[in-house]
């Protein structure tokens, strides 16, 4: 088994490489950080441009440029923003925003998710599989930026109809907030609710379908009657027989449905103003900052690369016949 | 014997008959051909052939709009700036006055084509990537499912954001292959898993011992086979085109002004969705409508078109038996047979 956790994460670390350096080369070959200074009127002199352009390194050749980037990222430096500020800075602080919103939409949406699969599929054309159904279709047929902007209005109107602000959605802090400690918390989940659910929803709708059906292949398996003949209650045979045998499918999908999720996070960064990766996604691609694109970009493999590894980790705790 | 051979082969696939793989070739003497089975099966299922029509009403409303307006997506109407829906403006004015039905319809029409075009060249490509991977197997198949295994884990919509200003200011096809590119793995991988098991049947093999070039074999006799799933996932690939387009347009990364997509509407209503909410609401009520009928309508399709699948029958018998318990055992059977492959859908990334 070690073995083959081994090899998984090798094929990961070269794929996460091979991401970066994809990306790097990509906004290397189409942003032009340049043309913006050239453009400026009265236009600056040759040298000043010159020097800018030796700054940001466009005067190598991209290979080389990849390897001194890629050479301080290993002793932790992530180099410079267009506007000369260092990225090693900002980067623990916006990971850190991004990791919060993942996991807490991610752990909370797969929860969920399951249990609402599992219910569908054992109560399968009753009302609630119905509802379950219609509603993760709607939600996988709504972009991000739809569902985000809905909650957004929705607690507008919530806030509007009580008369005092409870539900916050710009920021994930209210600035310059002064008080107790309690109180500090509680104003930080006023702002994570809104945006938290955004990504919740999605997750849900997503694995709440394959769980369903995956569930729905282990009810009409022959060892769940033979659970059940043998004196199992029911209850106790779908959860300890049937659910973890649907749950291997799931190990999978987690590693794809990541991408869903990180997606997810820059609309709902962007749309709930939070300062996050994703949010510094866009903007680095808004300045053609190529530096700040592959940090996002290495922060995003290294992120699929730990939940890969880790989907293929619950593989092989919950099917035994990888263990061997 | 080739000319028999083929011809026998076509028989098969002309027209809207596409078997299965798993599917018996059909008795032409049986009075039923497929192609009626198939259609009988998707008129039953109501809420799908109810999508299909919204599909095409959409579709025609798209490209047929200035028939029904005075008004243009680009010209301004000095006299009326953000009036509600109603009058002159159906669907109301933006704050300079642009007609938001024509602005729409407009949207529509380039978020529309860019999911159709989408669709079809990266189901198209998929097919070609799977069977070759699935036929000659080695290091051609190792190399292209490392391609394959690449792409899904590089989010696409990070990837397509970084070339954007790349075609920014030119034609938006090279944003439509740029989506394309990103679209076809998870049909690749079924395809190829698909051609794996049709490369044992006894067709394919007299067909490659009477000595046909791969060529021949993948395009006359793996293919055809599988069409009826190509055409799923092309239905379902629309869907995913449209809402990756209008995410990226959402940020300005898409489609560029001066032309509209919905997501570009969508953006600009974002910030008054409580003071204008015309200008939100129904660009994004068309778009969450044309991805859900795309959606059913596929899943629809997916049950008509799979052989074992018994959903268009089930439904009639399971009125005349509703509170029978033992009914519940056989719709557990029938529903998981009919269950749609798990990687088959949610590939919006």
């Amino acid at each position: 088994m070690t073995g083959f956790l081994l090899r998984r994460l090798v094929n990961y670390v070269v794929l996460a490489l091979v991401a970066t350096f994809l990306a790097f080369t990509l906004a290397s070959v189409t942003f032009d950080p340049i043309g913006v200074l050239q453009q400026r009127n009265p236009p600056p002199p040759a040298a000043t441009i010159d020097a800018k352009r030796h700054d940001l390194h466009l005067d190598q050749p991209i290979p080389e440029r990849f390897v001194t980037w890629m050479g301080g990222v290993v002793k932790g430096d992530f180099g410079q923003t267009i506007a000369n500020r260092p990225i090693t800075e900002e980067l623990g602080r916006r990971a850190g925003v991004s990791l919060r919103l993942f996991l807490l939409g991610i752990t909370l949406g797969i929860t969920l998710g399951v249990l609402l699969g599992v219910i569908s599929a054992i109560r399968q054309y009753k009302f609630s599989d119905y509802f379950a159904t219609i509603f993760s279709f709607v939600v996988l047929s709504t972009p991000v930026f739809v569902i985000a902007t809905l909650l957004k209005t929705g607690a507008q109107s919530i806030n509007n109809s009580i008369g005092s602000n409870v539900l916050l959605f710009t920021g994930e802090t209210t600035p310059g907030f002064s008080g107790s400690w309690g109180a500090a918390l509680v104003d930080r989940l006023q702002h994570m609710i809104v945006p938290t659910l955004t990504i919740v929803l999605s997750q849900v709708a997503y694995y709440s379908r394959y769980q369903r059906s995956a569930m729905l292949d282990v009810l009409g398996s022959d060892f769940l009657r033979t659970a059940q003949a043998k004196g199992l209650t029911r209850r106790k045979a779908l959860f300890k027989h049937g659910l973890r045998t649907a749950l291997i499918p799931m190990a999978t999908l987690f590693a794809f449905g990541f991408g869903l999720l990180i997606v997810g996070g820059t609309f709902t960064e962007r749309i709930f103003s939070w300062f996050g990766m994703g949010d510094w996604l866009i903007t680095g691609i808004q300045n053609q900052d190529t530096n700040i694109t592959a940090t996002v970009t290495l922060f995003i493999a290294v992120c699929v690369l730990v939940s890969g590894w880790l989907a293929d980790v619950l593989y092989a705790a919950l099917d035994p016949r990888i263990r061997i | 014997m080739t000319t028999i051979l083929n011809e026998g082969d076509s028989a098969g696939t002309t027209g809207a008959a596409q078997g299965s793989p798993v599917d018996a070739a059909p008795d032409p003497d049986k009075g039923t051909s497929r192609g009626r089975l198939v259609l009988r099966r998707f008129v039953r299922n109501k809420a799908a052939l109810v999508c299909l029509a919204l599909i095409v009403v959409l579709y025609f409303l798209a490209f047929c709009y200035p028939l029904f307006t005075q008004w243009t997506y680009d010209q301004q109407d000095y006299t009326s700036f953000l009036v509600p829906p109603g009058g002159t403006h159906w669907f109301g004015t933006d704050k300079i006055g642009t007609d938001m039905f024509a602005q729409v319809m407009r949207g529509l029409q380039k978020s529309l084509t860019i999911g159709l075009l989408v669709g079809i060249i990266s189901t198209s490509f998929a097919a070609l990537v799977g069977t070759t991977a699935g036929y000659f197997l080695g290091w051609t198949d190792r190399s292209l499912m490392w391609i394959v295994d690449l792409l899904l884990t590089l989010p696409s919509f990070l990837i397509i954001a970084i070339c954007s200003p790349a075609f920014r200011g030119k034609t938006w096809l090279i944003f439509v292959g740029l989506l394309a590119v990103f679209q076809w793995m998870i049909t690749a991988r079924i395809v190829r898993g698909m051609t794996l098991t049709l490369k044992e049947r006894e067709f394919v093999k007299a067909a490659k011992f009477m000595g046909q070039p791969a060529r021949r074999i993948i395009f006359k006799h793996i293919l055809p086979n599988m069409a009826s799933l190509l055409i799923i996932d092309a239905t379902i690939n629309v869907g995913s085109a449209v809402l990756a387009e209008t995410s990226l347009s959402f940020f300005g990364f898409g489609v560029q002004p001066p032309d509209v997509s919905l997501g570009t509407l969508i953006s600009d209503g974002t910030e008054s969705t409580l003071t204008y909410p015309w200008l939100f609401f129904i660009p994004a009520g068309f778009l969450v409508l044309f991805v859900l009928s795309v959606n059913f309508a596929g899943d629809g399709l997916r049950d008509a078109l799979d052989p074992s699948s018994t959903k268009g029958r089930r439904k009639e018998s399971k009125r005349k038996a509703l509170g029978e318990l033992r009914k519940a055992k056989f719709d557990v059977q029938t529903e998981r047979r009919g269950m749609p492959a798990p990687q088959g859908e949610g590939k919006h990334r």
